[in-house]
């Protein structure tokens, strides 16, 4: 459904994307993942249609995003990150503004503008006027206009942002039980959404893909190693540095009565180990409990380690 | 066609919504009200007089309270289509409503054309509210039709200059402000700029006198529709909303 390939965009000499290729499947539900700057905004803006790409090709809904943008336009529903909603109109009037703007027959107005107040739970504000409603439900405008002419691809910019817990929670239903019929791609720096709601994820940093796998295989393959925290009754550095001395030990940190501890890939049976030299050496464990290593540390691993490269690089 | 008219028809309303329109007709209606009241109270003291020291037949409706009311009409226009442009594109950059727009299958000169149409509604509308004046002319006079027909056509022609000079500035800038206060400087400009044609040489003064807009009203208020003026004012909107093209497409490619 969307194919993009070696996609470069340049804001004057600055690169915001860099060569980036990467496809999405109809019917999938695909994340993009990125610190704020990473150009997951400029990709969805070339995706639409809004920017031109300098260079490389995309391709969405079967038409080239350069050559055919008002086909592209017309399969594609997009929310930006600010919704663009105009706060001086009724949440009706806007919807119905939109539906004409993507010139869906004057008889399948009504039904599109009703199915979409539906979908979003607009119902008790589609009388008032958008500049009086709060983010929550101006964000919900912009998706139910994004939705509204039932696009093949759904293009969506942090579409949580500013809504509460409970609002999230819906919306994200929502947009999971899009997948299947649309193909949806939506931004996110904040990884619990991403977890909850896409299929895969394509980690983006500084314009480049770092990683692009389901969640549970980029959580796997991205556990560098196995870290364990211990708390100690007597922390005394003799002693913690024979827990250094244990093969298989990546790296010991003491800070206080807490000891950090990281264990190689594959070394992980060297546990009773650790604690029998601690207890040994007469440190006195409290507890030992392993630190579960979660998307989030995964994604600051990897945006970290691209800053790391490319800061050496230069 | 369909997309241009659901561009102005969503434009006009929103100018109805907001005080603007309200706000700009009805100090137009007021000024304009003034001004006729005063034409006309004028024009019967100085035919009042000819009669009475028989100095033979005074200025006709035309000449005596047409002219100068299109004329002062005119200057209004230049003062109030700032406000009545400025918003046009400035409002939908800085609500970032204009995303709505470019990712809407509709192409960008329907846009502009679009919010174009909306604009010359309003003045329309403004326009329309006028007849009052020569309807009064008619009913208490016999004045003649064919001026009054050229002056509102070229009215609406000058002042569709300045929409699209208008519409330009606001396309440049998310500032509101600014792009009304260019569009009045533009306009000014292009009003004045005939003043230096005088003591220019004989073919800049040419240039500057085809260029200035005040110029190419005065066959229009007295009775003549002449082609050079129609086709002046029909490139010189044209020129605009085509620049207003280019900068709203260069910002895509930044």
């Amino acid at each position: 459904m969307i194919q993009v390939s070696h996609l470069t965009k340049m804001y004057g000499p600055r690169t915001a994307v860099q060569d980036l290729s990467f496809e999405v499947k109809s019917g999938e539900i695909v994340g993009f993942l990125g610190p704020n700057g990473a150009g997951k905004s400029t990709t969805m803006k070339v995706l639409t249609g809004l920017m031109p790409a300098t260079s490389g090709t995309a391709n969405v809904a079967g038409f080239d995003v350069f050559e055919k943008p008002l086909e592209v336009k017309r399969n594609v529903g997009y929310l930006p990150e600010n919704p663009p909603v105009y706060s001086e109109m009724q949440v009706e009037d806007y919807l119905d503004f939109a539906a004409r703007l993507h010139q869906i027959p004057s008889a399948a107005t009504k039904a599109a503008v009703a199915g979409a107040i539906e979908k979003t739970g607009l119902g008790d504000v589609r009388k008032r006027l958008i500049g009086n409603l709060s983010k929550g439900y101006r964000q919900r405008v912009g998706l139910a206009q994004a939705l509204l002419h039932n696009p093949k691809v759904l293009i969506l910019d942090e579409p949580t942002v500013g809504l509460d817990p409970k609002q999230i929670i819906e919306i994200r239903q929502l947009i999971k039980s899009l997948g299947g019929e649309h193909t949806v791609i939506l931004s996110s720096h904040i990884l619990p959404e991403v977890t909850a709601t896409c299929e895969r994820i394509i980690v983006i940093n500084r314009g480049k893909i770092v990683a692009e796998d389901t969640i549970e295989r980029l959580t796997t393959r991205l556990k560098k190693g196995l870290i364990y925290s211990m708390t100690v009754r007597n922390p005394q550095p003799a002693a913690i540095d024979s827990l250094r001395r244990i093969p298989g030990i990546k790296a010991i940190t003491a800070e206080g009565a807490r000891v950090g501890i990281e264990i190689a890939p594959g070394a992980e049976e060297i546990r009773d180990r650790v604690v029998e030299t601690a207890v040994k050496a007469g440190l006195g464990v409290l507890e030992f409990s392993a630190e579960r290593v979660s998307l989030e540390d995964v994604f600051l691993q990897l945006t970290t380690i691209e800053n790391e490269t490319t800061t050496t690089g230069a | 066609m369909r997309n241009i008219w659901t561009i102005a028809r969503r434009d006009f309303r929103a100018y109805f919504t907001s005080p603007i329109a309200y706000i700009v007709i009805a100090g137009f209606l007021a000024i304009m009200g003034w001004m006729f009241f005063w034409n006309l109270s004028h024009f019967n003291l100085q035919n009042l007089q000819y009669q009475q020291f028989r100095m033979g037949k005074g200025a006709s409706i035309t000449e005596g309270i047409i002219r100068p009311l299109f004329g002062n009409m005119n200057v209004i226009f230049l003062f109030l289509v700032p406000f009545i442009t400025m918003r046009l594109f400035a409002e939908e950059r800085k609500q970032h409503t204009i995303e709505l727009l470019m990712t809407s299958p509709v192409t960008l000169t329907e846009i502009i054309l679009g919010k174009f149409l909306s604009s010359l509604l309003l003045v329309g509308t403004m326009l329309v509210l006028t007849l009052v004046y020569p309807i009064t002319l008619f009913l208490t006079g016999n004045p003649d039709l064919g001026p009054i027909v050229t002056s509102y056509l070229g009215t609406i022609f000058l002042t569709g200059c300045y929409l699209s000079l208008g519409i330009l500035f606001s396309s440049m800038t998310e500032n509101q402000i600014v792009a009304g206060a260019l569009t009045f400087a533009a306009g000014l400009f292009f009003w004045l700029i005939s003043w230096a044609s005088q003591s220019a040489g004989a073919v800049w003064g040419d240039v500057l006198s085809y260029l200035s807009l005040i110029g190419h009203y005065n066959n229009f208020g007295q009775g003549i529709i002449n082609s050079t003026d129609v086709v002046f004012y029909l490139s010189f909107i044209g020129i605009g909303l085509f620049l207003t093209h280019r900068v709203l497409d260069s910002f895509r490619w930044r």
